[in-house]
């Protein structure tokens, strides 16, 4: 083995050796450079602070502050800053996660440790005084499952980063800044674990990534992700706002990445995702292939705005998603009178 | 010092004051495009719009029940559309009161009662995080005699009611010019998503002698469930193929399809040539 097989070879068992410690090797990405941060006033109590790969929604007022989505690990740092710049002085009392990808938990121990709750009477004797020194983090038990494991395995994710109030009902409320906030768990959307989060007074919704203006939504199918969740979740949005005049203003969006929306804008991006699925479902039935749905370009009035060739979720990966979501599951054909087991 | 400073400053910025004054009330003369805005364009006439593919197939797919959909009901013109619908609009401007100088002009029209605000006081555009309105984010300068208007942040809407989409991306470039008492507003529109190239309008307004009343200004619009048994999220469209409207506009005004279908090309005079050659193999064909 020469001198230089030997030093790759050292290598590789070095990056074998950390990735075992360390199997969330993501998660520790805190460390790297994040991207700057633009801060908008939105609506009411809310700001969106929007960083380099999505949006986090925050609502600040004078019981403190709630964080909608953490972003990476590596704009942690930068997220932090961000809040302070809005909020002041004003402890960071909750965290809500829209889903449990890295990119919306990634700062959740940072910016839960940079928090503070109001922890007494019977229930500081039940979790103990130091539960005070963080923000609670709220989410849907889904978000729990995918961050954390069994015991005797080894978690994805750092145990403090871990969702402290989760629920798996269809709705969780909140009131909080004098504000009622309701959080709606849209079941097999994005991942399986998608929540939107209404702040009622300040009439904004955060959406997570069932609506992003940047691209087609991702549908997570490893996390339980389906088109039809995403359409459903769309038109819950559209029912929950209200827009002002001539379906203008009113209740504002704050998407997973993008910009700030109104009604309108997501009536036309879940106009565009019917159609899409609506053509898929149609080709479908025709017996066409995967390969022969993409190069039928069903997207094809929506490309120059919303396809991608490149990068994470591309114009191909949306419609092999939607395929595999649309396609009948494989019937079973029935046995054989003769061979059927006797009652 | 402080008296170089100030000259400096006086000479060297360019005060905002109006050239030529547009405010007033106008009202619209209809007599470019007559067809397309009064009643209104054919499904199918792609006509003189330099659309691309993407464009084209969005429009093809279009179905006009769409506006059947109550969130859909009360969708406004956009920007670059709006001084095409009937049309009665007041333009006055807004001045510093210490100097005098105009840091805004506005513009109310009763189409749709949208109101527009000019900002003359060399602000910049916002974000692209920031959101998107029908009149979007204007800013204005004079160039002579003329009010030269830049607007981004317009919401996404139609280039042709007939569906041809105007994305969000949209910039568009006014120019307000009066002689007398005609008021042209010249308009170029960039869309890199369904454009080829800009699209170039004009639009003739009319002085008005009376001041427009709240009755000729206002439109009100309330939503209602026009299909009861519309299902929620219902998004009425034509499947690839299947929008059986297409060939009526091509048929009635007898012209290959190939100049209905739009392009940039059926913009310029070459296109006639064209035009020619594909008349005469559709007759030959007959």
């Amino acid at each position: 083995m020469s001198r230089e097989q030997r030093a790759l070879l050292i290598l590789i068992l070095a990056c074998v050796v950390l990735l075992r410690v360390t199997p969330s090797a993501w998660w520790q990405g805190a460390t790297a450079a994040g991207g700057a941060i633009e801060i908008l006033p939105v609506h009411g109590q809310v700001s969106l602070l929007a960083g380099p790969t999505g949006n986090t929604a925050v609502q600040v007022g004078a019981q403190g502050v709630i964080v909608v989505d953490t972003m990476r690990p590596e704009d942690a740092d930068a997220l932090l800053a961000a809040v302070k710049r809005v909020a002041g002085d004003r402890p960071i009392r909750y965290i809500i996660n829209t889903h449990a990808h890295s990119d919306r938990v990634g700062g959740n121990l940072k910016i839960a440790q940079a928090g503070a709750q109001l922890v007494a009477g019977n229930f500081a004797g039940q979790v103990g005084q130091a539960a005070a020194n963080s923000a609670f983090i709220v989410a849907h038990e889904n978000v729990l499952k995918a961050m954390s494991a069994p015991t005797g395995s080894q978690a994805p994710t750092p145990f403090a980063a871990w969702p402290t109030e989760t629920f798996f009902q269809a709705e969780k409320d909140m009131y909080f800044n004098g504000e009622g906030i309701q959080l709606f768990h849209e079941s097999a959307a994005h991942t399986d674990g998608d929540i939107i989060v209404f702040f009622r007074s300040s009439d904004v919704i955060a959406t997570g990534d069932v609506f992003v203006t940047t691209g087609y939504p991702e549908i997570d199918l490893k996390s339980g992700g389906h088109i039809n969740g995403i359409i459903e979740a769309l038109n819950r949005i559209i029912d929950l706002a209200i827009s002002e005049q001539f379906t203008e203003g009113g209740t504002r969006i704050v998407p997973g990445r993008g910009r700030i929306c109104d009604e309108f804008d997501v009536v036309e991006y879940r106009d565009m995702v019917t159609i899409i699925r609506d053509r898929v479902q149609a080709m479908i039935g025709k017996r066409m292939t995967v390969e022969q749905v993409k190069a039928a370009r069903p997207t094809l009035d929506y490309e120059p705005r919303y396809g991608s060739t490149t990068g994470e979720w591309t114009t191909a990966m949306f419609l092999e998603a939607m395929y595999r979501n649309l396609m009948p599951p494989p019937t079973v054909p029935a046995l054989p009178a003769a061979r059927r087991p006797a009652r | 010092m402080i008296g170089t400073l100030l000259a400096s400053v006086a000479f060297t910025s360019t005060p905002a004051f109006a050239q030529v004054d547009l405010t007033g009330s106008w009202a619209g003369v209809f007599h470019e495009d007559q067809p397309e805005r009064i009643p209104g364009p054919w499904l199918g006439d792609y006509l003189g719009l330099p659309i691309n593919d993407s464009a084209r197939a969005f429009a093809e797919a279009w179905d006009p029940s769409r506006l059947t959909v109550p969130e859909h009901q009360c969708r406004a013109h956009s920007a670059p559309y709006i001084l095409r619908g009937p049309l009665n609009m007041r333009i006055w401007d807004e001045r510093d009161v210490q100097t005098q100088q105009i840091v805004a002009i506005h513009l109310d029209t009763s189409n749709f009662q949208q109101h527009r605000t000019i900002r003359m006081d060399g602000r910049p555009h916002p974000s692209p995080n920031a959101e998107h309105t029908w009149m979007g984010f204007s800013t204005g300068q004079w160039e002579g005699d003329a009010l030269v208007v830049t607007t981004t942040h317009i919401k996404q809407m139609w280039h042709r009611r007939d569906g041809v989409p105007q994305s969000d991306q949209v910039t568009l470039t006014e120019h307000f010019i009066r002689h007398g008492n005609v008021l042209t507003n010249v308009t170029y529109t960039a869309d890199p998503v369904y454009l080829t190239e800009p699209l170039f309008k004009t639009t003739n307004m009319q002085l008005n002698p009376r001041p427009l009343t709240p009755q000729q200004l206002l439109y009100p619009c309330v939503a209602v469930v026009e299909i009861p048994d519309q299902k929620r999220g219902a998004v009425p469209h034509f499947l690839p193929g299947e929008n059986p409207f297409l060939a009526e506009f091509r048929d009635r005004i007898r012209l290959p399809e190939i100049a209905t279908r739009g392009g940039a090309e059926t913009m310029y005079p070459e296109f006639q040539e064209t035009l020619k050659a594909a008349s005469a193999r559709q007759s030959s064909a007959r």
